[in-house]
């Protein structure tokens, strides 16, 4: 199986509504050790993005349409630091998704993509409490799955599922880059805001490719 | 939560469209996308300097536009840095042919974000310079964090590079002095209670009535360390020790002493800190050149204050007494 554009509209709606279920959750995970405007941001930018695809007078043709679409949306209406850091990985997803349907090594490559446009944008490595703690070993788990066989379903349940436990792994974590880090060791015991979004984008993922194999 | 507004999602819009309308005589706001600029627009010849960042730190960054400060403000939802597709039209509108300064305070979202726009102005063919002010001492070892924060010095820094562009230096002055005044100003805050961001509902933090947070920023984040409450003294004693070691403040150094509230704090008690802060710098010998005391980067409706110290030399200090009309500085 491939996945193609509806897959990829899918995804997004499915992004939208998981933020905005779970706004509350990220703004009190902000709250803790940053300032609490994570859910209401991608709340904002999420519904924007919604709001632009809804108004196209004719669907995007292709994944890298949709991902630019949502790049743009982000990097317009977000601000903060979540603005320019999704709005980067999207755009670079985006650039490296080159055929209009993808396979599992299609996956594999918008996953790369995304991470390098964090990590470009963000100067941060793994270890540092952000969303690259969730990005980075999400890709290495597309990259086995993939490598092991699994369909694009397969290859993106693989990655939010290594994206959940790297959220998770962010709690002991002490920050070094981002408005957390200004907390130094006090920023110890709370679960990264970015991190718990990334995992819920790539399930979001996930769960549009299982809709579209069943 | 009680405040007065209407509905979190137009909180900013309404409040920067009312400014507008109190200073018409000053600013002209924007409305799509949102910025404020100079009445009149950008001087001819003269370098437009614009700053910009959350909002919720008012009068920062809207009541410092005018003149002999800032042309342009680009004011970000509660907290949040504002957009680059609303920065770059801002610095647009400050160029007058002679260059833009964009003064940025330390934060992750402003940086990239004004990053961003000033790519897409450079793009556009527009000469942009960016300084960064991070003047918090609180962020002891920025090798493990962000770097310092900018807070209260971006008051000096705009008010100083404004008088500069004013003055008519080039882009590159204008820059150097912003660097020179980033370079020697140093501040430290402390919140005695939380603020409450409008979309969030509750406070950002919690903190027991006998307790302050020393090293807040102003974002309602969590201080560096939690104290418990004590008296005034000992509160500015705590912020202006680290800010004078840390700037390394010797017998005969002149200073700008700037006491700023968080916005829920009275006048009578900044001048409290005032006084002790000032007596603490002459007991190290140091001279309190020009004061400046009242609300001006806050954090909504926290209570505490910051002290920030900046040390002068004769051009700035001259800079700092040339004129200026905004909303919230004139003289």
């Amino acid at each position: 199986m491939t996945l193609d554009v509806s897959w990829a509209i899918a995804w997004v709606r499915g992004t939208a509504q998981t933020v905005a279920e779970h706004r509350d959750e990220l703004v009190e995970l902000d709250r803790q050790i940053g300032d609490g405007d994570h859910g209401e941001n991608l709340t904002r930018g999420f519904t924007a993005v919604i709001q632009r695809l809804d108004a196209l007078e004719e669907p995007p043709a292709e994944v890298g349409d949709v991902l630019k679409l949502v790049a743009t949306t982000l990097m317009s209406t977000v601000g903060g630091a979540a603005g320019p850091l999704y709005g980067t990985a999207y755009l670079r997803a985006a650039k490296a998704t080159g055929a209009p349907r993808l396979d599992s090594a299609g996956v594999v490559a918008l996953l790369e993509g995304a991470l390098e446009g964090i990590v470009v944008r963000g100067k941060s490595t793994t270890g540092e409490k952000t969303m690259v703690d969730a990005w980075s070993p999400a890709v290495e788990a597309a990259v086995l799955a993939a490598d092991a066989g699994l369909d694009p379903a397969g290859v993106l349940a693989a990655a939010a599922d290594a994206a959940e436990r790297g959220a998770e792994a962010t709690i002991p974590m002490v920050a070094s880059k981002g408005r957390a880090s200004y907390l130094g060791e006090r920023s110890a015991g709370h679960r990264d805001p970015g991190a718990e979004s990334s995992a819920l984008v790539l399930r979001a993922a996930a769960w549009a490719a299982a809709e579209a194999t069943a | 939560m009680k405040k007065l507004i209407n509905d979190p999602q137009t909180v900013v819009a309404e409040s920067v469209a009312g400014f507008g309308r109190a200073h018409a005589d000053l600013v002209a706001v924007h409305s799509d996308p949102l910025f404020v600029t100079r009445v009149g627009g950008a001087v001819p010849g003269k370098v437009g300097l614009v700053s910009g960042g959350g909002s919720g730190h008012e009068p920062l960054h809207a009541g410092f536009v005018g003149m002999g400060m800032l042309d342009a403000a680009v004011p970000g939802p509660v907290f949040t840095s504002p957009t680059p597709d609303q920065i770059a039209p801002a610095i647009a509108a400050a160029d007058a042919g002679a260059g833009v300064l964009a003064i940025v305070k330390n934060y992750t979202g402003d940086v990239l974000n004004f990053e961003t726009a000033a790519e897409l102005a450079d793009a556009e063919g527009l000469r942009v310079r960016t300084v960064v002010v991070a003047d918090d001492v609180a962020v002891e070892d920025s090798l493990y964090t962000a770097g310092r924060r900018g807070v209260a010095g971006t008051v000096a820094v705009e008010k100083i590079a404004g008088a500069a562009a004013e003055r008519g230096d080039g882009l590159e002055q204008v820059a150097e002095v912003a660097e020179r005044v980033i370079a020697n100003v140093r501040s430290m805050g402390v919140a005695l209670t939380a603020c409450t961001v409008p979309h969030a509902g509750r406070p950002s933090f919690d903190l027991p009535e006998d307790e302050i947070e020393v090293g807040i920023g102003i974002h309602g984040e969590p201080g560096r360390r939690r104290v418990p409450m004590t008296s005034a003294d000992e509160i500015t004693a705590m912020l202006l020790d680290p800010v004078a070691d840390d700037l390394g403040l010797a017998a005969g150094d002149q200073v700008l002493l700037l006491v700023n509230g968080m916005g829920g704090t009275p006048a009578s008690e900044l001048y409290v800190v005032y006084g002790r802060a000032r007596r603490l710098l002459e007991e190290r010998g140091v001279e309190v050149a020009r004061s400046l005391v009242g609300n001006y980067v806050t954090s909504l409706e926290m209570q505490g204050a910051s002290v920030t110290v900046l040390r002068l030399d004769e051009e700035l200090a001259a800079l700092w007494d040339a004129p200026v009309h905004t909303a919230a500085l004139r003289w």
